[in-house]
């Protein structure tokens, strides 16, 4: 990621502020709209679907979509409208959990890196070369491989592999920041490291740490789709957008809609993400304030 | 120069090693043993398989075997898949269609990109730079086995354009290549042209115009040369996107290569193959990383002062 930011802070009316100019750009506003939707789907998944996204009705073989069922049956007999909600709950779980994980470790070692300097950063900063320089869905493999392919598992896995760009980010961040004068100033009377660095450093570096966790979402969405694409990521029954592809693929000639609709779904999700952080990240850039 | 170099060998050397301490410790820390993929075998077979493939010795004597044979350029073996045969051999017999996918995949991405981002900075509003921002957002967002299983339903089966699996015929290389590229063309296009505007409002390309240089001429000499290095820095996290990609892209088109390999290692849980090919993958990344730094150097005269 190339980050520009050399004078960090976020505009003057804090998040708001980001929020307004994020959803002024018409590209952006629909992707929110996108990414809610998921959203809803994700959560209401259980309401919303009509049937079990495992039921199996034999009857009902790659059924065309109906009044029965929106979206058809695939070649179980599944109803595909609901494995599509039920997807989306696994695709946002992943998404979000990891990130959250990324955050988790990324910012502290990252900040401890960049506050303290020294050995602690070369040795840190090491840890982070050595994990980095792991193709990140080889690595995530390997952790899914020990830790087994559950939903929560993937979370773990994808996280313990992509939190080294996060780090990377924030020590730098602190970097630019820690000789500022109300960073020294809070020292000198008195304020121990750590709360330093949450009261005063991390607050005003967060723009572009942001931007990246959540550019990382649809990273993970990737890599969760991909892996379950391939068949090493959830295991079935749980419902996946990754293998309703794979699926969708064997069966491409008899119901293409089985394809195109989890291929639609993923693509949709990660382009309103993509033009989302890109909307962000134009918004958290001091340079492109508009003129007072 | 020398220094530089010296440093960033050795800082090479630690991270292989890094790697295969943590692939290593991974592989052992799988639940159960090696042997227990279908069948429980007789306790008396386990001893004898550990045995043979040096598993029954203590763990750091395990690593140190693997690592100094690794160093000789031996991966171990595979457990399941081919048993017994040298991890090297096994997946030496899928690089020539992944070299021939992932190669071809970057130089695919390096002329297009370079010649959409660069076209869309010369001509800022036009089709051309719609074209390239629509590309820029297609190809970074849409997941790539999305993209190939939509060409190949669109393609290969509505349209009969081009085959859609397989692998020892020319056309057979045009989705997978289509496919693995489309990600790293995005990347480089939105990089060439954040790069060439950038320097196309440089003095020097003003002073070059004030000389009456022709238009190509500045081009080609001035914000081409600057264009390149930051294309150049990409294409390190490109070669790890093309490993991880041939992964995905060969399994979808039934491609014999290296990375379709792995996976179904992955899936037949064949842990000495796993380790032995994570091993190489990371190796020809952290390499790749290597030549794009010392390439950086080289082309940025910036960075040969001493220092």
């Amino acid at each position: 990621m190339l980050t520009r930011g050399k004078r960090s802070a976020p505009p003057e009316g804090g998040w708001r502020e980001v929020a307004v100019r994020v959803l002024r750009r018409p590209s952006a506003a629909v992707s929110c709209l996108v990414l809610v939707l998921a959203a809803l789907g994700a959560v209401l998944a259980g309401v919303a679907a009509p049937y079990d996204p495992a039921y199996q009705d034999m009857s009902a073989v790659f059924a065309p979509p109906g009044w029965e069922h929106l979206l058809g049956t695939d070649n179980l007999g599944r109803d595909t409208f609901s494995r599509l909600l039920y997807g989306a709950r696994t695709s946002l779980v992943v998404g979000v959990g990891s990130q959250v994980l990324v955050v988790a470790i990324g910012i502290p070692v990252g900040a401890v890196a960049g506050w303290f300097g020294g050995r602690t950063d070369e040795v840190l900063m090491r840890l982070v070369d050595v994990v980095y320089a792991f193709p990140d869905l080889l690595l995530t493999i390997l952790l899914r491989t020990v830790f087994g392919g559950s939903i929560g598992m993937l979370v773990v896995a994808i996280g313990l592999a992509e939190w080294t760009t996060l780090a990377r980010l924030t020590r730098a961040q602190v970097l630019a920041l820690r000789r500022r004068e109300y960073v020294v100033g809070a020292g000198a009377i008195g304020a121990r490291w750590h709360e330093v660095l949450w009261r005063h450093v991390l607050p005003n570096g967060l723009g572009p740490i942001v931007v990246a966790a959540v550019f990382g979402v649809p990273r993970a969405i990737f890599a969760e789709a991909a892996l379950s694409y391939i068949g090493i990521g959830v295991q079935p029954p749980t419902a996946s957008w990754g293998s309703m592809v794979q699926d969708g693929y064997q069966a491409m000639l008899r119901a293409p809609h089985l394809l195109l609709a989890p291929a639609l779904a993923i693509s949709a999700v990660t382009l309103a993400f993509t033009l989302l952080v890109d909307a962000l990240r134009d918004a958290v850039d001091p340079r492109l304030r508009p003129p007072r | 120069m020398v220094r530089f170099l010296a440093r960033r060998l050795v800082w090479f050397a630690i991270t292989l090693l890094g790697v295969s301490l943590i692939t290593f410790v991974l592989m052992h820390a799988v639940p159960g043993g090696p042997w227990d993929a279908d069948r429980p075998l007789p306790p008396a077979i386990i001893e004898a398989l550990n045995q043979r493939y040096g598993l029954d010795l203590p763990g750091w004597q395990q690593y140190l075997k693997f690592v100094v044979g690794a160093a000789q350029g031996d991966l171990g073996v595979s457990f399941v898949l081919r048993q017994g045969q040298p991890v090297t051999e096994v997946i030496g017999q899928g690089l020539p269609a992944t070299l021939l996918l992932a190669v071809g995949a970057a130089l695919l991405a390096t002329v297009v990109g370079l010649a959409l981002g660069v076209g869309a900075a010369l001509a800022r509003g036009s089709a051309l730079d719609t074209l390239t921002t629509v590309v820029v957002m297609l190809g970074a967002s849409v997941p790539n086995f999305v993209l190939g299983v939509v060409l190949v339903l669109v393609l290969a089966v509505n349209l009969k354009l081009a085959p859609t699996f397989g692998w020892g015929q020319p056309q057979q290389v045009v989705l997978p290549l289509l496919t693995l590229a489309a990600l790293p063309t995005a990347y480089v296009a939105r990089i060439a042209r954040a790069a060439a505007l950038d320097a196309l409002t440089e003095d020097y390309v003003r002073t070059a115009r004030g000389k009456g240089l022709s238009e190509r001429a500045v081009t080609l000499r001035h914000v081409l040369r600057n264009v390149l290095i930051p294309v150049v820095t990409v294409m390190g996290p490109i070669t790890a996107y093309l490993a991880t990609g041939s992964f995905v892209v060969e399994s979808l088109y039934a491609i014999p290569g290296s990375g379709r390999l792995f996976i179904q290692a992955v899936l037949a849980r064949d842990y000495g193959l796993i380790m032995g090919a994570s091993l190489l993958f990371a190796a020809i990344v952290a390499t790749a990383n290597l030549v794009v730094d010392l390439l950086y150097a080289a082309i940025d005269p910036r960075l040969r002062t001493p220092g």
